[in-house]
């Protein structure tokens, strides 16, 4: 198979090989720089796997499009960029309330509106855990190479499968245009997970009934099982409710499986922390940056390093806060005005001093800006 | 040893294409670690363009370019604007057809694009010359990669088209290096 041959391949080729892997089988998009090649990508792929590629009228459509997909049980995303994901928000939230697993690829491009077409940025980091509105929680993971682009993509599936949520995968421009070289794993080597379907008589079925994990068994639409699907917040046989007990029930249950499974979902990479002085804090392509620092400070002798969160929300809390006790401090480069730093300072109580690099005009932060802030620790 | 090489010009010129295949030749056929970025501007064609190549034995963390090893310029504006980024000991070709001021005497200057109309009658495949060139000149990558990469890469109809360009750059890139050392 030539699945196993190493071939070079673009951030968003392998966003496309992750999917594919994952079991995707229904792709609804419109095409937007700098996320274009998933789209292309997609539509080359998905007929040959018998799945579905539909380029739509806009992102609203395309939203909904892998909404109704993933009802009639087929794993479904779409991608976009920064001025196409403000339109996919409210379609977002439908899939957060009515709990429709799906994928959201969000390759950041330099905003607000259309902003910078071509260039990198990473100014979605709040829109993406906050854009749609209502108190919701949400996963967003984010890849730093073409490597993890594939690996990240399949845990975004599986995640998404697991807790019957929207997963959004993200990148900047950097990694999703880049090329490195990547040997795709033997598709007998992963795990993929579905969502639990029911097992009781179609009669029986309560289709949003609470469990041990918070995830409801999720029917294919059509096969039988009688379910009611609406954006207004419902009782558990999935219609509209307002009485408070309910409510509070449903939208505690939503957050309630995703902080149960926090550890599952959370993911990091820590280089160089142990025996860090300094811990440079990033995500993204500015991870790649970072390594590089930390690599050239301690041939200085200032010994740095590396905490890169992968998951990006839910917050890694607990493992930034082992950081910070442990550390003098906390440099947080990225290339907004501080959309991340702010979250590391909410939680720093104090523990270590908390460094700010931002970058906002479209050229990605090199290691030569990062060692240029080191001096104000050494 | 991390080698940095950007490729630069207008859109349209191709330099992502090369950029792509330089990658693939060292990359997949000599086996090194690369990383390949591309910049462009929202222009289908004209605006600044330009694709970067890292090629290391290690691994590469920062994935673009800053002190180049080598530099190609297919416009007068980019070799303006990017010479300064080049090494001391770094390489600049140009592409002589498009750039007339040169910022030394150590360039190496191809007519890319003279050659590539007047010996091929394709203007587009300057760029395959200039890459011809470049494995020749900077021997970063190995001659028999290259032509491979590039045959991968390029439609089935144009095969012999490409190999002809890629002869020509290799040609006119002993050419300049013996003008340079001698």
């Amino acid at each position: 198979m030539a699945e196993n041959k190493t071939r070079l391949l673009q951030g968003n080729e392998a966003i496309v090989e992750g999917a594919i892997a994952a079991g995707c089988r229904f792709f609804a998009g419109y095409p937007i720089t700098p996320a274009t090649e998933i789209a292309e990508g997609m539509s080359v792929k998905l007929p040959i796997v018998d799945g579905t590629f539909v380029q739509m009228e806009d992102e609203i459509g395309s939203m909904g499009a892998i909404i109704g997909a993933s009802l009639a049980g087929v794993k479904s995303m779409t991608a976009t960029s920064g001025p196409g994901f403000s339109l996919m928000q409210e379609n977002l939230g439908f899939a957060c309330i009515s709990e429709v697993p799906c994928v959201i690829a969000n390759i950041m491009r330099g905003g607000p509106s259309t902003g910078l077409p071509t260039n990198t940025a990473q100014g979605d980091v709040m829109q993406m855990r906050w854009g749609t509105h209502g108190d919701h929680p949400i996963i967003v993971l984010c890849p730093y190479s073409v490597e993890e682009c594939f690996s990240v993509t399949l845990k975004a599936f599986n995640l998404s499968e697991r807790y019957r949520v929207p997963v959004i995968i993200t990148t900047d421009e950097v990694v999703a245009h880049m090329r490195e070289k990547i040997t795709l794993p033997p598709a007998s080597s992963l795990e993929i997970i579905d969502r639990v379907r029911p097992n009781v008589p179609p009669d029986w079925f309560i289709p949003f009934e609470d469990n041990s994990l918070g995830v409801p068994p999720m029917s294919v639409f059509g096969d039988g099982y009688r379910y009611h699907v609406t954006g207004l917040v419902h009782d558990v046989r999935g219609f509209p409710t307002s009485k408070p007990d309910e409510v509070d029930g449903l939208i505690r249950r939503l957050h309630r499986k995703i902080d149960k499974g926090q550890g599952y979902i959370q993911e990091g990479e820590h280089f160089l922390t142990d025996d860090a002085e300094v811990v440079i804090l990033a995500y993204g392509s500015i991870g790649r940056t970072a390594k590089q620092a930390a690599i050239l400070a301690r041939e200085n002798g200032q010994k740095v390093g590396v905490f890169r969160p992968i998951t990006l929300w839910p917050f890694m809390r607990k493992a930034v806060v082992d950081i910070l006790k442990n550390v003098r401090a906390v440099i947080v480069p990225e290339m907004n005005m501080g959309q991340y730093s702010r979250e590391v300072k909410r939680v720093d109580q104090g523990y270590a001093r908390i460094i700010t690099l931002n970058k906002v005009n479209g050229q990605v932060i090199t290691p030569e800006e990062i060692l240029k802030k080191l001096k104000e620790v050494y | 040893m991390r080698y940095e090489v950007r490729l630069s010009g207008s859109g349209g010129q191709g330099l992502i294409l090369i950029g792509i295949i330089l990658a693939e030749a060292a990359g997949i056929y000599d086996g090194k670690n690369v990383v390949q970025t591309q910049s462009y501007g929202p222009e289908a064609r004209g605006g600044a363009s330009k694709s970067e190549v890292i090629i290391s034995d290690g691994t590469i963390y920062y994935p673009k370019a800053t002190q180049l090893d080598l530099l190609l310029s297919m416009t007068q504006k980019s070799c303006d604007e990017y010479y300064l980024d080049l090494k001391k000991d770094g390489m600049l070709i140009v592409d002589s057809t498009l750039v007339h001021q040169v910022p030394t005497n150590q360039a190496f200057g191809i007519p890319f694009t003279h050659l590539a109309k007047e010996e091929l009658g394709k203007p587009f495949v300057a760029n395959i010359i200039a890459i011809g060139a470049i494995a020749r000149i900077s021997g970063i990558v190995k001659e028999a990669s290259l032509t491979e990469a590039v045959l991968k890469r390029v439609p089935p109809w144009s095969a012999d088209l490409n190999k002809k360009a890629l002869q020509i750059g290799m040609a006119e890139g002993k050419k300049a290096a013996a003008k340079i050392s001698g």
